[in-house]
This record gives structure tokens, C-alpha cells and sequence, in this order.
């Protein structure tokens, strides 16, 4: 499954679970509108962990702050090369 | 007879009428035949009014040499199993060590430049009487600190015995058994309880599996056993359990949460099972033996059995005759001016019954949200699949940390990955029946086995 998918799968699940409706899931979707709090990116995160071995935003060496689902793609697709 | 009168442990040991027994993996020795008798050999006169360092490998050993050494020795730190070698050049330092007593198995003691060393005997040899007047010996406890170098706790035979009572004829014979090393307070006081009861005792041994320790314990119709929680729990997923069948079942040293209560319950129908608060610095505070979880809060009023409890700041505080007097070469305070000893477990209130919830210095923290491990610890440990729990805290870019969890399943058998997202899934849901959504785990990993650590408790680490 690609990085896309698996994120876009993570997402719908924790949002289940913390009682949210996601939007529809594109890459211009801001992030702040998606309904997830920090917590539950916070458990997105941690989950993203589980499932493809890394935290790019804790390996980081700079902070990154991604805007869109895309943006937020593209930072776990460059962590695992 | 109770302790603390003033004699000196052989005393109460030598004038027990009934013969009781030490026994290890190997060895049986009857307590009572250090009547006129010494594991020091020659050396026991030489120890008298020194600073000893007890740090023999064997626990039998160090269960006939403190019988020795009360009276005699002006102090006697006990240094238990495992500890970093490094740490005794610190520890003989702060305690002004002036000799050690080694068995054959010990470790080769690091160039401390102590002038008397002492062999253990293998087995008691006669000794000449020793008419010397006996004086009160301090008995310094080892614990670990989180960090730096471990603390020592200085108790007397009066502190460490005084939540001993003594035993009603109705026990009968006692064999007591425990999963601790007598080295340690949890151990050390069962010992005394055999010691006092005038009962025999199983040692346990590091190098004995689970089973085998069972087997032995068996072997010996032991009637109290004692342990931590995480003890507890690793003995019920021994099959060997069934071989036991204990009247008194004790638990200390860490929460005893409803599931192992219950679970202790369902596995010896016939026991008492009581679970006992103590810590090494406060000594035991009370017992709970109605089969629940927590404490009444009618312990909170008035002193019972001469021990004090409050609740300041959400943490139990203790006064008692069995506290510790002070730290060793310590920079703070064992206790407050009052002489209550700030436990750092925090306790939360729940009608009327009182709860722990966790330790004051190992909350997580969610974004600016407290989370103790042991109550989120408690619920997965209800869910009916599991066995055991670990909640740590991970680090989180976003919230500082989440929660998550290392679960040992009950069944033990391999799943197959989708039985396993399914059970996962279950629990989670289950935490999110009865938790607020920040304390629910963020991952769960299933894990073969915890670790427990020498002192029986589980092992926490920092995430």
C-alpha cells in the first residue's frame, strides 16, 4: 500500500474513534479544517509510527509544519528514503 | 514474643520452641542450631561494634549472618542482589564500612581497603560464647534512586518489627515463602515474620525458574507465600501453580489492581489474600484483607496499630513506629518535621474507599493533560484477554507525549495478524469506554513477557 493510502487509512480510523466525520481526503485539504484536534494527530502520528517505522517529524532535525494532507504526505513519503 | 523489646534477634531466634528452617536450592538449615553455633567463624568477635557490609551472594548466608550480626555490629548494611559494583566504593564511603562479610560465591569486592573481611562458613560451626553485652544495631537498607547512587535506609529490629503481631495459635505450623530477596524490605519482612512466628522459610533464588520455584515451594507445603503484584502475576501463567496451596497469600510493594486480587481469588478459593501498603523508607502501613482493591477510607482517621495516614497534596503520607529514622549520607530528609514520610503515591478517593493512582514522578504528561500508567494500566488489565500491562509515556511531536501501551496476552499462543488488529481494536475500545480520550493509548504492541526488575515491581522506563 502507498505511503498516500496508508495515511489516508490511519486518519479515517482515528477519526472513527474519536467520533470525527472526516471531509473528503485530498491533498489541498488543510489540515486545521480536518477535523483532528492534537490529540488526535497525536495518535495519527504515533500510529504512522506502527505502521511504517518512522516519525519524520520527531527525526527531524528542523520543525516542520505541514499545511495540507499533501504537505503532510510528502514529509512522511522524503522520511523514508 | 514481639520484637523490639530491646534483645538482639538471636535472642528471640535461640529461644523459639519449635525448631523452624531456612531453606535455599540446595540447602537446609534449622535456625535454631545457632544456638551455640556461627556461619562467622572466628570472625563474629572481630565484627563487634563495626560498620559491616553484609554482601555475601547467597541468601541463606545473609539470613543466618543478621541473626549473628544484631547486637553485635554497630551497623549492618545489607546490600542486596544485583548492585552495580561501582556503587559499594559510595556506599562504604557514606556508611563508614570498616568490614565486610563475603561468601564463597560472592563477587570479588572492588580494592575498598576495608581491614576486616569475613568468609561465610558453609554450614554452622560451634562457637565460643560470646558473653559481650549487646548494643542496638542499625540495619541499612539498599534502594535504588532513580538516580545516582542508591539510597540507604537506616531502620532498627524495633522499626523493622513492629508491624509484626504475634502469631495467634490458631495458625498452626507456617511455612512462609516469598517471591522477594530478604535483602529487601518486601523480603526482609517475612523473614522476620518467620523468624517471630517461630516458622520456617523458603528462599527464592535468582537462578530458579518460575516453575522449579514452585516445585520447591511445594515440596515444603508452604502456607504464606508472599510477592508483588508482578510476582503474583507471573506465577498464575505458571502451569506449575496448581501445585501450591496457600492459606495466606500476600501482596506488596506495588498496586494490587482488582484483576490479580481476583484472579489470586479464583486461584486459591480457600486463602486469605491481603494485599499490604509498605514502602522501605515508611515501613508497612496497613493491610487490606477484604479482598478489594484500594483501601477504607476510615484509614485516613486516627491511628490505627500506631500508624498515622493523610493525604497532602494527593500524595499518602506516613507516621509510624516501623519508618525508617533517616537517609545515610543523604542531602533531604527521609521524613517531614512531623515525622510523616511522603510515600509519593497519590491516592484518589472513590466514596469510601481510597485508590492509588500512580507515583507522583511517573505521570505522563499529554499536552499540559496528567496521566498516571496505573490507572490506564488497570483498565487494559480487565480486559479479558490480557494478562498484564505496561503504559508508558512516548514522545510526541505534537502533544509531548502519548500514551501507549505493551500488552502480554493471556493466552500465550501466537495470533495471526488479523486476530491480533482485532483484539487490539477491542481493547482500545474497551479504554475508551472508561477512560477520557487522552489517557486511551495511542498504540498497543503485544509483547511476549514484561520485565520484571530484582524488586518484583515492574520495570518503568522513561519514554
Amino acid at each position: 500500500m502507498s505511503v498516500k493510502l496508508t495515511i489516508m487509512e490511519q486518519m479515517e480510523q482515528v477519526a472513527r474513534e474519536h467520533g470525527k466525520i472526516l471531509p473528503p481526503l485530498n491533498e489541498d485539504l488543510v489540515l486545521a479544517n480536518c477535523g483532528l484536534d492534537s490529540l488526535g494527530f497525536a495518535v495519527l502520528v504515533a500510529r504512522l509510527e506502527d505502521v511504517l517505522g518512522i516519525d519524520p517529524f520527531t527525526a527531524a532535525e528542523d520543525a516542520i509544519f505541514p499545511i495540507t494532507l499533501g504537505d503532510f504526505v510528502k514529509v512522511y513519503e522524503h522520511g523514508r528514503r | 514474643m514481639a520484637g523490639g523489646e530491646g534483645h538482639p534477634l538471636r535472642d528471640y531466634v535461640t529461644a523459639a520452641s519449635v525448631p523452624g528452617w531456612f531453606w535455599d536450592r540446595t540447602r537446609s538449615v534449622c535456625f535454631t542450631d545457632l544456638r551455640g553455633g556461627t556461619v562467622l567463624g572466628q570472625g563474629l568477635a572481630a565484627l563487634a561494634g563495626h560498620c559491616v557490609l553484609l554482601a555475601v551472594a547467597s541468601q541463606l548466608n545473609a539470613a543466618l549472618a543478621l541473626i549473628e550480626l544484631d547486637g553485635v555490629a554497630r551497623r549492618v548494611v545489607i546490600v542486596p542482589p544485583g548492585i552495580d559494583v561501582a556503587d559499594l566504593a559510595a556506599i562504604v564511603a557514606a556508611a563508614q564500612i570498616d568490614a565486610a562479610i563475603v561468601d564463597d560465591d560472592a563477587p570479588p569486592l572492588p580494592a575498598l581497603g576495608l581491614p576486616i573481611q569475613v568468609l561465610c562458613e558453609p554450614s554452622i560451626i560451634p562457637a565460643k560464647d560470646n558473653a559481650a553485652n549487646p548494643i542496638l544495631t542499625e540495619w541499612v537498607l539498599v534502594t535504588s534512586g532513580t538516580t545516582g547512587i542508591p539510597k540507604m535506609v537506616v531502620h532498627s529490629l524495633a522499626s523493622l518489627t513492629a508491624p509484626l503481631h504475634a502469631p495467634s495459635p490458631a495458625d498452626g505450623a507456617v511455612v512462609w515463602g516469598t517471591f522477594y530477596d530478604i535483602r529487601r524490605y518486601g523480603g526482609l519482612q517475612i523473614y522476620l515474620r518467620a523468624l517471630f512466628g517461630g516458622a520456617s522459610l523458603v528462599l527464592s533464588s535468582a537462578e530458579e525458574s518460575v516453575a522449579d520455584h514452585l516445585a520447591r515451594l511445594a515440596q515444603h507445603e508452604v502456607t504464606h507465600l508472599s510477592g508483588t503484584p508482578s510476582h503474583w502475576r507471573r506465577a498464575l501463567m505458571n502451569p506449575a501453580i496448581g501445585k501450591i496451596a496457600p492459606r495466606y497469600v500476600r501482596l506488596s510493594g506495588e498496586i494490587a489492581d482488582q484483576t490479580i486480587l481476583d484472579g489470586l481469588r479464583a486461584t486459591f478459593p480457600q486463602a486469605v489474600i491481603g494485599h499490604a501498603y509498605a514502602s522501605t523508607e515508611a515501613g508497612v502501613a496497613f493491610d487490606v484483607n477484604d479482598g478489594r482493591a484500594g483501601f477504607p477510607t476510615t484509614y485516613l482517621s486516627g491511628m490505627r496499630d500506631s500508624v498515622e495516614i493523610k493525604i497532602v497534596d494527593g500524595s499518602l503520607r506516613i507516621r509510624s513506629r516501623s519508618t525508617a529514622s533517616k537517609y545515610l549520607g543523604a542531602v533531604k530528609p527521609l521524613a517531614d518535621a512531623e515525622g510523616f514520610v511522603d510515600t509519593g503515591d497519590i491516592v484518589e478517593q472513590h466514596g469510601d474507599r481510597c485508590y492509588f493512582a500512580g507515583r507522583t514522578g511517573g505521570i505522563i504528561n499529554i499536552g499540559g493533560l496528567k496521566v498516571h500508567p496505573e490507572e490506564v494500566e488497570a483498565v487494559i488489565n480487565r480486559h479479558p484477554r490480557v494478562r498484564m500491562s505496561l503504559v508508558r509515556g512516548k514522545q510526541s511531536p505534537i502533544t509531548g507525549s502519548v500514551v501507549v501501551a505493551d500488552v502480554v496476552l493471556s493466552s500465550g499462543q501466537r495470533l495471526e495478524a488479523t486476530r491480533q488488529i482485532e483484539i487490539k481494536n477491542d481493547i482500545l475500545k474497551f479504554c475508551r469506554d472508561a477512560l477520557p480520550r487522552h489517557k486511551v493509548p495511542a498504540s498497543i504492541s503485544f509483547v511476549r513477557g514484561l520485565d520484571v526488575g530484582v524488586t518484583g515491581k515492574l520495570v518503568r522506563r522513561q519514554g
